[in-house]
């Protein structure tokens, strides 16, 4: 189906074209067209495209939704939809409106299109092996319940999703039941909520995204298989904000990431068999927040550097493995200088434990009082688990 | 008035422990920020420094130089001047110099090193509890004749207010677990201008949303424009209240 | 010119001042004369509002000295042990004195005094390195300094060598001939006999009597002040 686009015939539409309306152009077209719009803002309320075409716009031609429609439907296979601005959507608590939305085809390519102010940005629908590229999503919600999604998938399998830019929605990029899925080169930032959100969506590759300044982070739960390599988790300051909060998630692979001033770099609930290897926490309120639910983590080689705490935990048994690690905390020595501490780091303070407890001690927070306490803890360990610490810590940051 | 101010400031930037602590501030505050790797923790190693080091050096020098100056006192006593402009010159020629030195030796390299907004907060913090101690301090000296005594009650509030108070809070906290303690805490810090101090300061820097992970209450009651207006006027109240009473005490005081 | 009326002080339990009530006025050189203890310094620290008594009120020229201070202005005053800052030096002491009280009558001041006792050759010396006698003459020097209309002179010529009191006694007396009223405290009552109209005797806080010096020599029969006194004591 894909071969016939080359033999389709070119649809123009714009002023003094063959065709005014793009809704038109598309009657007329059969499979395999291409239709190009001239620039101009065009309001077809909803563009429903049902034939395999290549629908694509001329330096950036204004598609307008007038806040009540879906802008474009897709419900062929095969369709192109190629540099369109795409505003104003429709706003609706009952159904999920979006800019650019795929209903249940494959090989869709989404290219090169900004969206603004849209509800959902570009929505997929069980859309299988689709292509979702160098896009620019902005919405201006102001509130969680007024914004949906950035890039929103459900049910979809094989998706490649690289080099947009999404900001302002509610998620900036979630996933629901998506499969064998990668992820590349995005940027989300000031999403209202999350900037990554997925849940029971296995097998699937983050790679190279930045993820910026959302509102509670990243979020992601009940998956096994996540494959997160080379990301950026930073700024992502709130109450309950984490750089990546994992729940529930097993047999994954984090590594080479940077978390950066964020409250919590991880936080991780009823994890299990996970390999946190050569990344960097920096200047993070928590490194690393492992509940006790977790189970035969391996957390190795990484760089943790400026954190207020470097890990917090709320239990006392941790079958968790913290070896090899660079802690800048470290005050041991390594007298046969092969780069290893001769004594153990215990990376959890006490006061850790206290705000644990009792979060109101936190205005207690660097005080004279709680620095004592830290000191004579570390000097006779009472109340931080026995078993959580760096056997083999390292002496000089890795070079990641 | 402005002629003992004159006399007491003079005086006291003779004092070669006053040049010490300039010095000593600077030298620490300097290493701080040229040895720290960032600068972010230098200010928070030099936070440690105001909130420990300020009030105790501001307390116990005050209540000494007070000792110090009985005679001095007391020849201004039997002169046609009020009380009132005696001891509040007092105060102004220590709150000024003790100020002037921390100015100097913390203020300045903070302004340098650390960005605008958190320097400013920072070194205004560190004034104020300069001020609150020297204050804390002339009421210490004024409720006794003796000396030894005098130093210890000064030993004994900075110790209170930089270690004890936090530490029946803690105890209080755990006391108390089940119930929401949230607004116990805002009260609770008001109560000490150290911990009042540190709040603010932190709520500048980017760890602050540590802070708002306790349920807000702290960024939402002192991160806003008026709260942060009202912790100022707090700490100031600090300094006048703490004042008045011991001017109350020092109008009655026999010489 | 001042009044003390029923001034009571308590220092812990000890009653320093019991009831005292007192009136002096222009032109009088008043002894006040006990043994130690007896609450003269107390008296005379309340008159200058040092002392803050628990009842009663002092007057001065008609006015309550205790929501007042400008009074302090006419009076001058030389302490038992004069203290002064360390590190001041006798120049800077002088200096600030007449700085702060540059308000007096048109800034003349009395510096015969200072000059009499040689002070001029040691202003640049630091008052902790004086001695005990240096030191009263600074004392004296800067009570008589602003030629103020009251002088309390607290133990005067203790610490002073001979040559000195000499001095200050004729610096006395000139104050005295021009109309002042000196108030004196002192134990060396020889040495004051010439010059003193008028005795207040203190003990235990109380005041035992108030006499022209004319009177109490008749009372006793005696006409030194010393001896009259001692039959005073010993009457009792």
């Amino acid at each position: 189906m894909i071969c016939c686009t080359s033999f389709g015939r070119t649809l123009f539409v714009g002023k003094g074209r063959q065709y005014t309306s793009i809704n038109s152009a598309i009657a007329a077209a059969v499979n395999g067209d291409s239709i190009r719009v001239d620039n101009g803002i065009y309001r077809e309320k909803n563009i429903l495209i049902n034939k395999t075409i290549t629908l694509v716009g001329n330096n950036y031609p204004v598609l307008d939704g007038e806040h009540k429609y879906e802008i474009i439907s897709i419900k062929a296979d095969g369709v192109t939809v190629k540099g369109f601005r795409l505003i104003h959507s429709g706003v609706s608590s009952m159904e999920d409106i979006a800019g650019i939305k795929i209903y249940n085809r494959h090989d869709v390519n989404i290219s090169g299109n900004i969206l603004e102010d849209t509800f959902f940005g570009i929505y997929s629908q069980a859309g299988v092996n689709c292509l979702i590229e160098n896009n620019k999503l902005t919405a201006i919600g102001t509130t969680e319940q007024q914004s949906g999604n950035g890039i929103h998938c459900w049910k979809c399998d094989s998706m490649r999703i690289i080099g947009n830019t999404v900001t302002g929605h509610r998620d900036g990029i979630y996933f629901e039941f998506v499969t064998n899925s990668v992820i590349w080169r995005n940027i989300s930032f000031r999403n209202k909520r999350y900037g990554l959100h997925f849940m029971f969506s296995h097998n699937d590759a983050y790679i190279c995204n930045i993820f910026q300044n959302n509102g509670a982070g990243v979020s992601v739960m009940f998956t096994h298989g996540v494959k997160m390599f080379n990301n950026v988790f930073e700024e992502n300051w709130g109450d309950a904000a984490y750089g990546i909060f994992l729940k529930e998630i097993s047999d994954s692979y984090i590594a080479g990431n940077k978390f950066l001033r964020n409250t919590s770099g991880i936080y991780m609930e009823g994890t299990s068999r996970i390999l946190v290897e050569k990344n960097e926490f920096s200047s993070n309120g928590w490194g690393m927040k492992i509940q006790a639910s977790c189970l035969d983590n391996t957390i190795t080689h990484n760089n943790f550097l400026s954190n207020t705490f470097d890990v917090g935990t709320n239990g006392s048994l941790v079958m968790n493995s913290f070896d090899h690690n660079y802690w800048d905390k470290y005050e041991g020595y390594d007298l046969n200088k092969d780069n290893t501490g001769d004594i153990p780091y215990r990376p959890v303070s006490l006061y850790s434990m206290i705000v644990e407890k009792n979060p109101a001690s936190m205005m207690l927070f660097r005080s004279f009082m709680t620095s004592l306490l830290d000191k004579s803890e570390k000097i006779l360990p009472t109340l931080t688990p026995e078993n959580l610490k760096d056997n083999y810590p390292i002496m000089k940051p890795l070079h990641l | 008035m402005k002629k003992i101010i004159k006399y007491v400031f003079a005086d006291i930037l003779r004092n070669k422990i006053v040049l010490g602590y300039t010095i000593f501030l600077l030298l620490i505050s300097m290493s701080v920020f040229n040895l720290e790797d960032n600068s972010s923790k230098g200010l928070l190693s030099l936070l440690n420094i105001i909130l420990i080091i300020v009030p105790l050096v501001s307390i116990i020098f005050s209540t000494i130089y007070i000792y110090n100056s009985a005679e001095f006192i007391e020849l201004l006593v039997s002169q046609p001047l009020k009380r009132k402009h005696i001891w509040g010159s007092l105060f102004t020629g220590l709150a000024g110099s003790l100020s002037l030195s921390f100015l100097v030796g913390a203020g300045l390299p903070v302004m340098i090193y650390t960005p605008m907004d958190i320097g400013l907060v920072m070194t205004g913090m560190g004034l104020l509890l300069t001020v609150i101690f020297v204050a804390i301090a002339m009421f210490a000296a004024v409720i006794t004749r003796d000396k030894a005594k005098g130093i210890g009650i000064s030993i004994f509030l900075w110790l209170y207010f930089s270690l004890l108070f936090d530490g029946l809070v803690l105890f209080i906290l755990f006391q108390f677990e089940d119930y929401p303690l949230e607004k116990f805490m805002v009260v609770a810090s008001a109560l000490n201008p150290i911990d009042l101090g540190r709040i603010l300061i932190l709520l500048k820097m980017d760890i602050s949303a540590l802070m708002g992970y306790t349920g807000a209450v702290f960024r939402d009651f002192f991160g806003t424009q008026s709260g942060f207006i009202i912790a100022i006027g707090i700490l100031l109240s600090w300094i006048i209240t703490t004042f008045w009473l011991s001017l109350r005490k020092f109008n009655r005081k026999d010489l | 010119m001042i009044i003390a009326n029923n001034v009571s002080k308590k220092f812990g339990k000890l009653k320093a001042l019991n009831n005292v009530s007192v009136t002096c006025n222009k032109g009088e050189c008043i002894a006040l004369v006990g043994p130690n203890g007896s609450g003269k310094t107390t008296f005379i620290k309340s008159i200058l509002g040092m002392v803050v008594p628990d009842s009663g009120f002092i007057t001065f020229n008609g006015k309550n000295i205790v929501h007042d201070w400008l009074y302090r202005r006419h009076i001058g005053y030389m302490p038992q042990i004069g203290r002064y800052p360390d590190n001041m030096t006798i120049g800077q002491v002088f200096n600030m004195m007449k700085d702060i009280r540059s308000d007096g009558k048109n800034g003349q001041t009395d510096e015969s005094l200072a000059e009499k006792f040689g002070l001029n050759e040691l202003l640049h010396k630091r008052m902790r390195t004086l001695s005990g006698g240096t030191r009263q003459k600074v004392s004296a020097s800067l009570a008589f300094l602003f030629d103020p209309d009251v002088l309390i002179l607290d133990e005067p010529t203790a610490g002073l060598d001979p040559v000195a009191s000499e001095i200050l006694k004729e610096k006395i007396t000139g104050e005295k001939s021009k109309g002042k009223l000196i108030l004196i405290t002192s134990h060396v009552l020889s040495e004051l006999d010439d010059l003193i109209t008028h005795i207040i005797y203190m003990q235990d806080g109380n005041l035992l009597f108030h006499k022209k010096i004319g009177d109490l020599q008749k009372d006793t029969g005696e006409q030194k002040l010393s001896r009259a006194i001692a039959s005073v004591m010993l009457k009792k």
